[in-house]
């Protein structure tokens, strides 16, 4: 079974080069320390900045440049910076080759859940609902089941929806996904990870064709 | 040269009543147009309609007119960071609009540039769309969203000139060009005022002509909401 960093280490894989990528808040966000160093990627956050480097050295933030998480950062060379709607073309414009973001829910059919409970949560969509509108390649980051020990790859989202038919591939602490027209198909486990604890993990469709390889995460 | 110069921040909100609508640039807390949030507060106008990307912390930025429950309706894309805000919104005592982040801006753009409404993808088939026109365009489906129709809206920029030409910082920019121009007046914030010809024009963000008001804040706190550091190793 994988943590968060082993989470963000497995989709760093996913990471070519030349891309833009957007991270979204919690485990995306781990992503950029696992990316390879021999390729060029740039970090697109939506509140405006393009480029985005490491946090800065004690002393030296800077209340003028931070992340979509509100956290200081610092830039990149090549960096820029750019107003709000400038940032959604980018997102709208398919100008970003990959989306990574977390998920309450996710359902076969590719819907997505992540920004209410109601009744008892409201923090927003934020940037979510254009991004994953939009974007052609999106991986979801999540626990493969929440603090109940309930599945949160479902047949049907119970959460009001992020997007619709939007979400291509999943890497959870228990498995790497892709979502197909008849549903969740199985693509690779986490490290001790039987295939059996998968199935009782995902409450949607999954699929399961031939011997399931073991996640590579080096 | 036309002067857009005013000298204090009573001037800056002069006009603004009760029952109004205004559009607050800001991301989080950064480039938030403190001054004039300060002095709504201290005028005291009610029942207010604020379109802001976020709605501040407890305790400063937009959650300052939370406190005083001076706003009726929040127009917002994400509201985590304030636990006085939820509390209004649970409660019912604050009407709230959420709106994806890229379609406020767009709203705001539409606005300054003319146009009463644009089709998106963005919430297709969530609450969003609800009550709204829904239209495909090459075998996708988008929502017709409206232009925001606002009475003021309040920037900040790290520099302007007296024409009301404005240079922002960082990502301190976010939703403030997108802001300028959107509202029936629009009022800006700057951390350095010159004589207009000391900004070089070609590096003039947003044309004086956007902005009606421009004035140097007095002083600017810039609260970090997350300060994250790395060692120096």
């Amino acid at each position: 079974m994988l943590d968060k960093n082993g989470i963000a280490k497995r989709i760093a894989k996913e990471v070519q080069d030349g891309y833009y990528v957007n991270l979204g808040i919690g485990i995306p966000t781990l992503v950029a320390n696992f990316v390879r160093d021999d390729i060029e990627v740039e970090f697109q956050s939506e509140n405006g900045v393009l480029g985005m480097g490491p946090f800065p050295f004690e002393g030296e933030e800077d209340a003028d440049i931070i992340n979509a998480g509100k956290q200081t950062i610092t830039t990149l060379p090549g960096a820029s910076f750019f107003d709000s709607a400038t940032s959604f073309a980018m997102i709208r414009g398919k100008h970003v080759d990959l989306t990574i973001l977390g998920a309450m829910e996710v359902s076969e059919e590719g819907d997505i859940a992540n920004w209410k409970i109601p009744g008892k949560m409201v923090k927003g969509m934020g940037g979510a609902m254009d991004l994953v509108a939009s974007a052609e390649n999106i991986i979801v980051a999540m626990m493969h089941t929440n603090k109940r020990g309930e599945s949160k790859l479902l047949k049907k989202c119970s959460l009001p929806l992020t997007g619709v038919g939007c979400v291509k591939k999943i890497v959870t602490n228990l498995a790497v996904l892709e979502v197909t027209p008849e549903g969740f198909k199985l693509l690779e486990r986490a490290p001790g990870v039987s295939v059996a604890e998968i199935k009782k993990a995902t409450e949607g469709n999954l699929l399961i064709e031939g011997d399931i390889p073991e996640m590579q995460l080096i | 040269m036309i002067n857009k110069k005013i000298n204090t921040v009573q001037q800056a909100v002069a006009g603004v009543t009760d029952n109004m609508t205004l559009m607050l640039g800001g991301f989080g807390l950064c480039g938030i147009p403190e001054n004039a949030i300060a002095e709504l507060v201290k005028l005291g106008v009610k029942n207010l309609t604020c379109i802001s990307n976020n709605a501040g912390v407890d305790d400063f930025g937009l959650g300052l007119l939370l406190q005083e429950r001076q706003i009726k309706k929040m127009i917002s894309s994400y509201v985590g960071e304030n636990d006085e805000f939820e509390r209004q919104m649970l409660s019912g005592e604050l009407d709230v609009e959420l709106t994806p982040q890229g379609t406020l801006a767009e709203k705001c753009r539409a606005a300054q540039a003319g146009f009463p409404a644009f089709y998106t993808p963005a919430g297709y088939g969530t609450e969003v769309a609800e009550g709204k026109e829904s239209r495909e365009f090459n075998g996708k489906m988008y929502i017709l969203e409206k232009a925001y129709e606002a009475d003021f809206a309040f920037v900040k920029a790290w520099k302007g000139d007296e024409a009301g030409n404005l240079i922002f910082k960082g990502t301190a920019r976010n939703f403030n060009p997108c802001m300028c121009g959107a509202a029936k007046i629009t009022v800006a914030e700057v951390e350095e005022l010159v004589p207009a010809g000391e900004l070089d024009p070609n590096q003039v963000h947003i044309p004086g002509i956007f902005v009606q008001r421009i004035f140097q804040g007095e002083k600017y706190e810039k609260r970090i909401e997350q300060r994250t550091v790395r060692s120096r190793e």
